[in-house]
């Protein structure tokens, strides 16, 4: 319980530099496991005793010397020891406030404050850490602080919401179906998981053998990549706001996100085929001038946004039928012959347009479906190869910016295609008017 | 696509010139090494053949890879066709040309070209004419520009 005193300043919780330290905390407990665990004397590990003493220092340092209180209607921080911060936040400009719980944070049963403020500097004033069960009681006061100070400047209560807007909640992702489905995508990796098992029940001394050798850098790598996206995409919330669908989610870094239907270049539903019997499907989106978020590394900022990491078709259609409306609903096969040229493709390839969305299926062993509205269409490409010129076939790209989505219309009959590239022409033109003069 | 025969462009016969003399320098080059190495003998001069017989199969492939080329400016839109084993046909919109660019390696110089290469947001768009005469390069790449500004769209 944050000791509140007669003057009104209060502390942070005690755990606060702990949970800060973040992965310096981590690194600390890597430091004194070899410690514990040799259970030599102190003297062997002066350096290290010493390093963790300065941080444990200058952490409860940190955490004495910071302090918070209102003030008539202002939220007044002050920290630092030598260079003193007062920092004073005006709760008349408080845009919304935010809980954010990162991993540790949850471990200890703390949680952040983020009010965010409106105006150009757009600062933060941010209360890390408060204790979990202090935490709402405290926005809600916040907030009503927040509401009353606006009344006393009398700037109308309406000129930004302070409520969260209401918005109705489509989906949630169940961790057991995406741990699942992470695993399955990548059949190959369960055979080797089942493999290394298997090994080490059978002789761990090879097994064992084998990992430390270079097989452990392997492992370590399969593991982040299934952590990373597990990551990301635990809990998942998807829902339905004023400006569009809001996601929220993520294990140890949560994250939000607003999609709004006008950003989207282009959608896809991806079935890989170990999901294929379970009827799962991922919905992906490409976004214009997505914001990198913070702690997004370069690998991740190429890549499509998930809507749906897993979920049922009838789901994602929905969600599909918001982002991209007017969606064909007729997809046509491909002629016959094309089961020489594209044997395992053949029974997936569909393709269909309506006016102003265009649909094409494609993939051998993992089903893709692709959406891309036509006034996001940046060139058509009609390609004819060799193979395709002896079956009188040919194919039509649809470019769109980003590279994640390739909404091909495979191997469809030659006057089908040559049709297609003039009328997909001619409606993306029109699509275009139409999107310039709305 | 409907466009009239008399609509296409062809990129300059230069390129044409170009493209075979990148291939007849070689080939020529290399039958004459492979000839002086071998001292005269009969088996160097027939060793010598094989570069010749293949720079005269190039050529032919120049050829037809030259007619292929092909573009069309028309209201809204360019198209560019190339490709004799995979072919080609682009259509860029005026609009969505995020810039052009021209370029001329030193050969190209050489012989007086240029290409205009086209690009949108779409990574996957190729739109690239060579060999057109400076003057046409220039005047295309004005026109695109031109174009491209009054027609453009956001994303």
């Amino acid at each position: 319980m944050t000791p509140e005193r007669a003057d009104g300043w209060h502390r942070l919780h005690p755990l606060s530099p702990v949970v800060r330290g973040g992965r310096g905390t981590i690194a600390i407990a890597i430091l004194l496991l070899p410690i514990i665990f040799s259970g030599g004397r102190i003297s062997d590990a002066v350096p290290q005793v010493a390093i963790i003493a300065v941080l444990a220092l200058g952490g409860f340092v940190s955490w004495l010397v910071t302090r918070w209180r209102i003030e008539d209607d202002d939220l007044r921080i002050e920290t630092g020891l030598f260079r003193r911060q007062s920092l004073r936040f005006p709760l008349a400009q408080v845009q919304a406030i935010d809980v954010v719980r990162p991993g540790l944070a949850r471990m200890f049963r703390v949680a952040e404050l983020r009010l965010r403020m409106a105006g150009a500097s757009g600062a933060t004033a941010r209360l890390a850490y408060v204790g979990e069960r202090e935490v709402d009681p405290l926005r809600d006061r916040l907030l009503a602080l927040a509401r009353g100070a606006r009344v006393h400047e009398g700037i109308p209560a309406g000129e930004a919401e302070l409520e969260r807007p209401p918005e109705r909640v489509l989906a949630v992702v169940a961790t057991g179906p995406l741990v699942a489905s992470i695993l399955l995508e990548r059949g190959w990796l369960i055979v080797i998981l089942a493999g290394l098992l298997s090994g080490f029940v059978v002789s761990p001394k090879t097994a064992a053998a084998l990992i430390g050798g270079g097989g452990f850098v392997w492992a370590i790598s399969i593991v982040t990549v299934l952590w990373r996206r597990f990551n990301q995409q635990y809990h998942l919330t998807v829902a339905e706001g004023a400006e569009g669908l809001h996601l929220r989610g993520g294990l140890v870094a949560l994250t939000a996100e607003v999609i709004r239907p006008g950003r989207v270049q282009a959608v896809r539903l991806v079935e890989p085929f170990l999901w294929r019997p379970l009827g799962w499907c991922r919905l992906e989106a490409d976004l214009a001038g997505r914001q990198r978020r913070k702690g997004e590394g370069e690998a991740e900022r190429g890549q499509l946004r998930t809507l749906l990491p897993v979920g049922k078709r009838a789901l994602a259609y929905e969600l599909i039928d918001r982002l991209v409306p007017d969606r064909p609903r007729e997809l046509s096969p491909p002629p016959r012959r094309v089961r020489w040229k594209s044997p395992l493709r053949y029974r997936v390839l569909r393709w269909g347009r309506s006016d102003s969305v265009v649909a094409t299926v494609s993939g051998r062993l993992r089903r893709v479906t692709c959406w891309v509205p036509l006034e996001k269409a940046q060139s058509l490409r009609h390609v004819q190869g060799p193979v395709q010129r002896r079956l009188r076939l040919a194919s039509v790209h649809v470019d769109t910016a980003g590279k994640g989505v390739h909404a091909t219309l495979r191997d469809r009959d030659a006057g089908e295609a040559a049709q297609a590239l003039a009328e997909l022409t001619d409606l993306a033109r029109a699509a275009r008017r139409r999107a310039a003069a709305a | 696509m409907a466009v009239e025969p008399e609509h296409w462009r062809t990129p300059s016969r230069r390129l044409l010139l170009l493209r075979r003399w990148e291939v007849a320098v070689p080939a020529v080059v290399l039958a004459a090494m492979v000839a002086l190495v071998g001292g005269g003998s009969g088996w160097a001069l027939g060793l010598a053949l094989v570069p010749l017989l293949a720079g005269a199969i190039l050529w032919g492939v120049v050829g037809r890879r030259y007619a292929s080329w092909g573009y069309a400016e028309r209201d809204d839109d360019l198209l560019v066709r190339r490709g004799v084993l995979f072919a080609r046909l682009s259509v860029v919109p005026y609009g969505r040309m995020q810039f052009i660019d021209v370029a001329a390696g030193p050969l190209e110089r050489a012989f007086g070209l240029a290409t205009v290469h086209l690009h949108t947001a779409a990574a996957a768009t190729d739109a690239r004419i060579p060999g057109l005469e400076r003057e046409e390069a220039a005047r295309l790449r004005d026109r695109l520009a031109e174009l491209g500004e009054a027609q453009a769209a956001g994303l």
